[in-house]
């Protein structure tokens, strides 16, 4: 991609010398039973000492493969060309054992899952050691020595001490942070990190962020960072390329891509996403379609088919990474002004610094004149209490090994749970992993029993109901689950499933396929597919069949388990529409599981956050994030990445350290008295005695407002 | 709610056809498609005709009669020749491998269709229920069938006909499907789409029926498949013990048991019937295959 440059192009060129790595034309084609498949299709990018990129996409737009083939860790039978430099050496196709050297001494790799790239046999201490003495024969002692060092500069408290546990004794924010550890042990010229937080709660995903800019900070290496969170991507890095369908269509400095995007992909990504920090838009909007399968790429441009902007010549001709000149015209950038933007459209132009995304990718046959007024039914009267909670309790027994199984303790769960839903009402519970939001929820459809507590829907009581005398009352409960994958039968046909709960409550016995046909429309597929499998649909379509199965007998309540957390940006938002959609026409109410805040600051009209078993603090949507009282819920949205690169670098933060205890055994008094920043910076001793002694009641601030905090102050965070 | 322009994977366009035909109509399709299992299903075929309609249309049958030479090699009287006590070897095969089909696939149905059920009963409930059921199986396992049989067998009304013997047969082998479904079940039952059916308020019986089953049907049909042939080996030794299908009856495994000394002197009387028992396991093997596949809607069908 050398051709001549105009000589005007302004330059904010490095030196040649300054370049780590260079990636070149990268192409990764994996053969397979039906044909190649193109992974990557001709990237490049060049990394400066010590910069970050991000590399953003969403899943199969090839942003894993690419960093796999540099490491050289694909597969024998893939087939790759292009050139990745190091340093200006050549690493691709390097024999194995000449790769060695490099992995790990110049670039290091951080993986996804914690859980299963530490080898769970040998300590951390042995592990850390191992990577020092890869590259550095110093000697066990000197390699423990430099591990301790190592483990304190990623914020591991006691590092002395966690050298000799082995990797299950320790949180998954902590072993990442082992991992971050290892990756900087031979103080690597590049780290390339693949979705380091991903598997992460929000509250420890910052301290691993916090701990590889530190890892950074401390090695002067260059970082990959791998994210499909734009929000993550807003924070970390000063420069970012999108990906998709293989190829990078768009990068440059985070600012301009995130303010001034030159490709329409971008602007969708941005505007499918709901945001903690603006005021809840009508509806978000999302990009039609579904990414291309790497099978059978469109001609021309990989986007096209989505694209709103579409034009003939788009289906016909791939797009090259174009320069937007200051005058108006468009070159090819020149390698040494890496870190222009650039973006790979045929009418970057069109796209101009103020176009809003909403005005781009407005929904077909959604005019912009009959969007109606939320919640405004809702102002006459109270609306009816359906589903009611009190006091609600569930422990998992723990039981001891071998033949007595003696019940040696308890799994607090759920402590202590009272909530009400109403009428076409969302209630939103949210909390990080493990404090018992997905429980409740079950307790309340009575799938699981409860230890204590009460459950009555419409007045009526659900506990101790055995199947049969609970199924009338299913008709009305219904629940779409987490992950579309393993919540559809996959040995049934789409219509099967959606007519099973028909078929069960023998309702509509002659026209369940008509209401089959129905339902589909209802949640935007074509009723035509029902006799396929679940396997032949994508994931946010195959949410689409969860929800209609759910709505099969028309319930009046539907419990929402994280329904589109396993789902890519682009394809959450055309769900979550059609959630807010069916609320609207069939008058439903939702009780709305979920980690995401920004989601559900989106959807819900009240939220409960709840931790460690017990509800801290609930509210109305608004009156939650524009004055959240509990420490916690203080801390949850601090912690939450907002994808605008200004506002993420210069927001204040509340940090919270350490991870969840063990819900087995919980701290005394208030249970997040071991995590709070309030606990532990601004109370004074006598003050602390009353958190560590007493639990706090869920108290009302005012007009419904309640948290479970003795010394709740309100903060405004955003 | 634009979004739903239903994208089908590439590579498919061979199921985009079959979208409109019924489930039944695609895995008849399927089947038909793997060839393995269809030329098997046609030997089969072949054999179960053979056996159970070729003896309408020959003239010796498998008793002993005075107007056979004893130990004559085939010729164009006795096809595959005379055994030493004056059979003929043809009469005898056909007699034989009747018995045996119908003993080898009424324990496969039988114990099949119970283990699965019992196994995936326990699996399911799990706890004490299944902790009772198992140990249930447990005394199935570890009890030495040969002894159980041969402690029944004398005891039993039906004497030594083919359906005792299969069901005596069927008793001693219902628990290693049991064992096997059960384990598929215990991660089956984890899985989201059972919560929801039970969300949905679907009963025990209709999770396992309609849910836990279907899905185990891989290992299930493994498993029956190899049961064909276990009790194809179980009944030869029950008959050689004098415990099964006893004289002038016979089957495939006391045919094979009788010649064994006569391998090399009289091959005509060893060879047909163990190629033909070979067979037998071999097809049931491959349609077992090509079933599983047809059952499976993810198996796509392209491979040529």
């Amino acid at each position: 991609m050398t051709t001549e440059n105009m000589s005007n192009a302004e330059t904010d060129v490095s030196s040649h010398g300054d370049t780590v790595l260079e990636v070149d034309a990268l192409n990764v084609t994996f053969p397979s039973e039906d044909g190649s498949l193109p992974a990557v299709r001709e990237v490049s990018y060049r990394l400066r000492r010590g910069e970050a990129l991000g590399i953003v996409g969403e899943s199969g737009s090839g942003k894993s493969v690419t960093s796999m083939a540099i490491m050289g860790l694909l597969p024998k039978n893939t087939r790759i060309d292009g050139s990745v430099r190091l340093m200006g050496e050549e690493i691709l196709g390097l024999p194995d054992k000449a790769i060695s050297k490099v992995r790990g001494k110049k670039i290091a790799m951080i993986f996804q899952d914690p859980l299963t790239s530490l080898n769970p046999v040998y300590t951390i201490g042995f592990q850390i050691s191992e990577a020092v003495l890869a590259h550095n024969d110093v000697g066990r002692k000197r390699a423990w020595e430099r591990s301790r060092e190592l483990l304190e500069i990623v914020g591991i408290p006691s590092p002395g001490q966690r050298l000799r546990q082995y990797p299950h004794e320790l949180s998954g924010g902590m072993r990442q942070r082992v991992v971050i550890a290892i990756a900087m042990a031979n103080n690597p010229d590049v780290i390339i990190a693949d979705e380091p937080t991903t598997a992460l709660d929000v509250t420890v995903q910052a301290q691993v962020l916090d701990a590889l800019q530190s890892a950074r900070k401390e090695t002067g290496a260059a970082l990959v960072l791998i994210t499909h969170d734009l929000g993550v991507v807003a924070g970390q890095v000063e420069r970012v390329a999108v990906m998709y369908g293989g190829r990078i269509v768009e990068s440059g400095p985070v600012e301009e891509v995130f303010y001034r995007p030159q490709m329409p992909y971008a602007l969708g990504l941005l505007g499918s996403l709901p945001r903690l920090d603006e005021e809840r838009a009508e509806r978000l909007a999302p990009i039609g379609g579904t990414p291309p399968s790497l099978m059978n790429l469109p001609r021309g441009c990989a986007f096209a088919p989505r694209c709103p902007m579409a034009r003939d010549v788009c289906h016909t001709e791939e797009p090259v990474l174009l320069r937007t000149l200051d005058n108006g015209d468009r070159v090819p950038p020149r390698p040494e002004d890496a870190a222009a933007h650039v973006a790979a459209c045929h009418f970057s132009d069109e796209l101009g610094a103020g176009i809003r995304p909403e005005a781009l990718f407005r929904e077909a046959g959604k005019g912009s004149g009959e969007e109606t007024e939320r919640s405004e039914q809702g102002a006459a009267g109270d609306p009816e209490v359906l589903l009611r909670a009190e006091d609600l309790v569930k422990n998992f027994p723990i039981r001891s090994k071998g033949l007595l199984k003696r019940k040696v303790g308890d799994v607090q769960a759920v402590s202590g749970i009272s909530l009400e839903l109403r009428e076409r009402e969302t209630l939103a519970l949210v909390g990080e992993s493990g404090c018992g939001k997905s429980t409740t929820a079950r307790l309340l459809l009575n799938l699981i029993r409860s230890t204590s507590g009460r459950v009555s829907y419409m007045g009526k009581p659900l506990q101790g109901l055995s199947d049969k005398q609970m199924r009338p009352l299913r008709r009305d409960l219904q629940i779409v689950f987490q992950d579309p994958f393993a919540s559809l039968d996959p040995r049934m046909t789409v219509a099967d499933i959606i007519a099973e709960p028909m078929l069960i409550h023998r309702t509509r016995n002659g026209d369940a396929k008509k209401r089959v046909k129905e339902l589909l429309e209802l949640v935007g597929l074509n009723p035509e597919h029902g006799s396929r499998y679940p396997h032949e649909f994508s994931g946010g379509q195959r949410q689409r069949i969860g929800v209609a199965r759910a709505l099969s007998l028309n319930p009046k309540v539907l419990v929402l388990d994280e329904p589109v957390s396993a789902l890519d940006v682009s394809i959450q938002a055309g769900v979550i529409n059609l959630l807010e959609d069916l609320q609207e026409e069939l008058g439903l109410s939702y009780l709305f599981v979920s980690h995401d805040l920004s989601v559900v600051k989106h959807i819900a009209d009240r939220v409960a956050v709840m931790y460690l078993g017990k509800i801290v603090e609930t509210a109305t949507t608004d009156q939650l994030f524009e004055a959240p009282a509990h420490p916690y819920t203080q801390a949850l949205i601090s912690a939450i990445p907002l994808p605008d690169p200004v506002k993420e670098r210069t927001r204040e933060r509340i940090v919270v350290t350490g991870d969840v205890p063990s819900p087995a055994d919980p701290p005394s008094g208030c249970r997040f008295r071991t995590r709070c920043p309030k606990f532990a910076q601004d109370l004074s001793k006598t003050e602390r005695e009353k958190c560590v002694q007493e639990v706090p009641g869920l108290l009302e601030r005012g007009s419904g407002h309640r948290d479970a905090c003795h010394y709740s102050e309100v903060v405004e965070l955003l | 709610m634009s979004n739903g322009t239903p994208t089908t994977a590439p590579g498919r366009t061979a199921q985009r056809s079959a979208a409109d035909r019924t489930q039944l109509q695609t895995i008849v399709r399927r089947f038909v498609r793997h060839r393995p299992a269809m030329i098997s299903l046609f030997v089969l075929i072949v054999i179960a005709a053979f056996a159970f309609i070729g003896p309408f249309f020959w003239m010796w049958d498998h008793r002993v009669s005075s107007e056979i030479l004893s130990n004559q090699p085939p010729d164009s009287t006795h096809p595959l020749g005379t055994s030493s006590a004056g059979h003929d070897v043809l009469g005898q095969l056909m007699r034989g491998a009747q018995q045996t089909l119908k003993v080898a696939l009424t324990v496969s149905l039988c114990a099949t269709a119970f283990g699965s059920l019992w196994g995936a009963t326990a699996g399911y409930y799990g706890g004490r229920t299944d902790a009772m059921m198992m140990r249930i199986v447990d005394v199935f396992l570890i009890v030495p069938p040969l002894v159980a049989v041969a402690a029944l067998a004398g005891n039993t009304k039906g004497g030594t006909t083919w359906s005792t013997i299969a069901i005596i047969i069927a008793l001693f082998s219902w628990a290693q499907i049991a064992r096997v479904v059960r384990g598929v079940v215990l991660s089956l039952r984890e899985q989201e789409f059972i919560e929801a059916a039970k969300a949905s308020g679907a009963s025990a019986p209709w999770i396992i029926l309609r849910h836990l089953l279907p899905n185990a049907a891989g290992p299930i049909i493994v498993a029956a498949t190899l049961l064909v042939a276990i009790a194809i080996l179980m009944e030869a030794g029950l008959s050689f013990l004098q415990f099964g299908i006893q004289l002038p009856d016979i089957s495939l495994g006391q045919l094979i048991g009788e010649a064994r000394t006569a391998v090399s002197t009289r091959p005509w009387t060893f060879y047909p019937p163990g190629v033909l028992l070979v067979l037998i396991c071999l097809t049931i093997n491959f349609i077992g295959d090509g079933l599983r596949d047809a059952l499976d809607p993810k198996q796509t069908m392209v491979r040529r």
